[in-house]
C-alpha cells in the first residue's frame, strides 16, 4: 500500500526529468545550427548580426511575460516587469537598428 | 490545445530566427532577415500573451510601452556609438535574465518548494550568475566605449588581480552549489542573494582590466554570455523556444570572439585575463629614424597618379567621424579612374564589422570593402596604402617583435605597397603603446592631423587642381 504509495508519486516527476534531458537534447542540436548558419554569414555584416541576434535572444520576453502576467506576489512580478522592460528595449532597439544598418549595404 | 498553440508557435519561431541567420549570407538577402526575425518574435509573444495562465495585463502593457520609449531612441544612435549600444543591450539581456531567474528561485522558495529541483535549481543559479556578470559587464564596457568619465578607459591592473577574479567567482559557484543541495534551509535566500552580489562584482571586475583594442572581442564574449543566460532561463522555464533562440544567439557570439581572437593572435583566456596595456618598449626604432612629413598637395597628388589605392581604416577614422569625407575622397579618385579599394582588418574598430558599417553609412558600396586576407596578396600592386586612423593593425612588429604585445598577430601588409600615406592625430604611439615602424619606413609619408581635416584637404586639393 505504502510502496504503491510512493510509486504513484514517483511516477509524475517522471516526465520532468525527462523533459530536462530533452532541453538539453535541443541545446545541443540548437548550438550546432547556429554554427553552422553563423559561420556563413558575410564578414561584411557582423555588427549587424550582433544586434539580429541580440534581438533574437531578447526572447527572453517570453519568459518576463509569464512571470509578469501570471497570479503570483506582487515582488515577483515587479521584478517580472523590469525583465520584461528590458527585453522589449532590445527587441525594439535591435531590430530597429539592425534594418538600418543593412539599409546602408549598397552594390553600387 | 492553448498548449499545442504554443508548441506550434513555438517552431515556427524557431524555424523563423533560423531563417532569418541564415539569410545574413549576403547582404542583397539580410533585410529579409529582420523580417523573419520580427515575425519570429512577434507569434512567439502573443502565442505567451494569449496562455490563460495570464491575467494580469496592465504592468505587460506598459513595460511593451515603456520598452519602445527606451528602444526606438537607443535604434537612432550615430553608427559610431553602435559598440556601445550593443553593450548597453547585452546589459539588458542579462539582467532580464538575471531577474527572472531570481524571480523563480523566490517563488518556488515561497510557494511551491518542490518546484526547486536540483537540476531547475543549477539552471536557475547558472542563470542568476551569467545574467548578472553579463549585465554589469556590459555596463562597464558601454560606459568604457561612451568614455563616461568615472569609468577609466585605460586598463586598470593590480597585483594578483587574476587570483581575486577567480576567486570572486570560485566563491559564488561553490555558493550556488550549496543552494542547489540545500533551496530550502533557513539561510538559503541569504546565500542566493550573496550569489547575486558576487556575479555583479565579478562582471565589473572582470572588464576593469580590458582596454580599448581587445573590445571587438569582449563584446563578442558578453554576446554569447547573454545567449547562453537565454539558455539558462529556458531550462527554468521549460522553454524550448529559449533554449533555442538563447543557443543562436550564444554560437554567434562564440564565432565571432573566435575570429577576434584569432585576428589578434590570442586566446580567451589571454584577453579576459591578461591586460593588454603592459606596454613593452621593444626596439627603439624611433630613435634612430625620424617620420617624414607630406603636404597635402603632396599626397593629392601622389594619390591623383595611383592606380591603385588601399584605404586601411581604424578606430581613428570613427572618432573622427570621418566616413563621409573617405566618401568623397572615394568619388573624386574613381572619377579619376584610380580604383579605390577599402582593407578591414577584423579587428578594426571597436566591435566586430564596424568598420564596413561606418564605410556603408558613408555609401561606399560594399564591393569595394575588402577582408585582410584577400587585399593582402594585392599589396605589392598597391600604388598608395592609405592609413586613416589604423595603427597596430598595420604594424610589422607582429611579424618578427617576439616581445611586443601584438607579436603573431596577421596584419595588413601596408609596409607591402610601394607607398604609404599614414593619417594620424598625434605623434604618439597607438592603443598598445607600441612604436609602429611602418611610420619610418622609406616609402612612407605622414600628415598629421584630425583625419576628418586632413581628408576634407585632400579632397578640396583633388578638386581644385588637377586633371578632369
Amino acid at each position: 500500500m505504502i510502496d504503491g504509495l510512493i510509486a504513484a508519486q514517483a511516477t509524475p516527476a517522471e516526465p520532468a526529468t525527462a523533459d530536462y534531458w530533452s532541453m538539453l537534447f535541443v541545446f545541443v542540436l540548437a548550438t550546432f545550427i547556429g554554427l553552422g548558419v553563423i559561420r556563413r554569414v558575410s564578414r561584411l555584416l557582423y555588427t549587424p548580426l550582433m544586434s539580429l541576434t541580440n534581438a533574437i535572444s531578447a526572447i527572453a520576453v517570453v519568459g518576463s511575460i509569464a512571470v509578469t502576467g501570471g497570479e503570483y506576489p506582487k515582488t515577483i512580478r515587479v521584478l517580472g516587469a523590469i525583465a520584461l522592460f528590458a527585453s522589449m528595449t532590445n527587441i525594439v532597439s535591435g531590430f530597429l537598428i539592425t534594418d538600418r544598418m543593412l539599409k546602408m549595404f549598397k552594390k553600387q | 490545445m492553448t498548449s499545442a498553440v504554443a508548441q506550434v508557435a513555438a517552431i515556427l519561431a524557431t524555424a523563423l530566427f533560423i531563417f532569418s541567420l541564415y539569410w545574413m549570407n549576403d547582404p542583397k538577402t539580410a533585410r529579409h532577415a529582420v523580417v523573419a526575425g520580427v515575425s519570429g518574435m512577434l507569434v512567439a509573444v502573443l502565442a505567451t500573451w494569449f496562455q490563460p495562465e495570464i491575467v494580469h495585463h496592465g504592468w505587460i502593457v506598459l513595460a511593451i510601452v515603456a520598452g519602445f520609449i527606451v528602444g526606438v531612441p537607443l535604434s537612432l544612435v550615430p553608427l559610431t556609438a553602435v559598440p556601445q549600444r550593443t553593450a548597453l543591450s547585452h546589459a539588458f539581456g542579462g539582467l532580464a535574465a538575471g531577474l527572472v531567474g531570481t524571480a523563480e528561485y523566490f517563488l518556488g522558495l515561497g510557494e511551491n518548494p518542490a518546484q526547486l529541483t536540483a537540476f531547475r535549481m543549477s539552471a536557475i543559479v547558472a542563470e542568476v550568475i551569467l545574467g548578472f556578470l553579463t549585465f554589469t559587464g556590459s555596463l562597464m564596457a558601454a560606459g568604457k566605449l561612451q568614455e563616461v568619465k568615472w569609468i577609466p578607459q585605460r586598463p586598470v591592473t593590480y597585483p594578483g588581480q587574476n587570483v581575486v577574479n577567480i576567486g570572486v567567482l570560485v566563491i559564488a559557484v561553490a555558493l550556488g552549489v550549496l543552494v542547489v543541495v540545500h533551496p530550502t534551509a533557513a539561510w538559503s535566500g541569504q546565500v542566493f542573494s550573496a550569489i547575486v552580489g558576487l556575479a555583479v562584482l565579478f562582471g565589473v571586475l572582470l572588464i576593469i582590466p580590458i582596454g580599448g583594442a581587445d573590445m571587438p572581442t569582449v563584446i563578442s564574449i558578453l554576446n554569447s554570455y547573454a545567449g547562453l543566460s537565454a539558455v539558462a532561463m529556458g531550462f527554468v522555464l521549460n522553454n524550448k523556444l529559449l533554449v533555442t533562440a538563447g543557443a543562436l544567439d550564444g554560437s554567434s557570439g562564440l564565432i565571432l570572439s573566435l575570429i577576434m581572437c584569432r585576428a589578434m593572435n590570442r586566446s580567451f583566456t589571454n584577453v579576459l585575463f591578461g591586460a593588454f596595456g603592459t606596454v613593452q618598449k621593444t626596439a627603439a626604432i624611433g630613435e634612430q629614424k625620424a617620420w617624414k612629413q607630406e603636404t597635402v598637395e603632396g599626397a593629392a597628388q601622389l594619390l591623383e597618379q595611383a592606380s591603385l589605392v588601399v584605404v586601411i581604416p581604424g578606430y581613428g577614422m570613427a572618432v573622427a567621424q570621418a566616413q563621409h569625407k573617405v566618401r568623397e575622397l572615394y568619388d573624386q579618385l574613381t572619377k579619376r579612374g584610380v580604383t579605390v579599394r577599402f582593407a578591414i582588418h577584423p579587428v578594426a574598430g571597436r566591435m566586430p564589422g564596424h568598420m564596413n558599417v561606418l564605410l556603408a553609412e558613408a555609401d561606399i558600396p560594399y564591393t569595394a570593402l575588402v577582408e585582410m586576407e584577400e587585399i593582402n596578396p594585392e599589396m605589392p600592386q598597391c600604388d598608395v596604402a592609405l592609413v586613416i586612423g589604423a595603427n597596430d593593425v598595420v604594424n610589422p612588429a607582429a611579424r618578427y617583435a617576439k616581445g611586443s604585445p601584438i607579436y603573431g598577430m596577421p596584419i595588413i601588409d601596408a609596409d607591402k605597397a610601394k607607398a604609404v600615406l599614414a593619417i594620424k592625430r598625434s605623434k604618439n604611439p597607438g592603443f598598445a603603446g607600441i612604436d609602429n615602424e611602418l611610420y619610418v619606413q622609406d616609402n612612407t609619408w605622414m600628415l598629421f592631423g584630425d583625419a576628418k581635416a586632413v581628408i576634407g584637404e585632400l579632397v578640396k586639393q583633388l578638386g581644385s587642381g588637377g586633371l578632369h
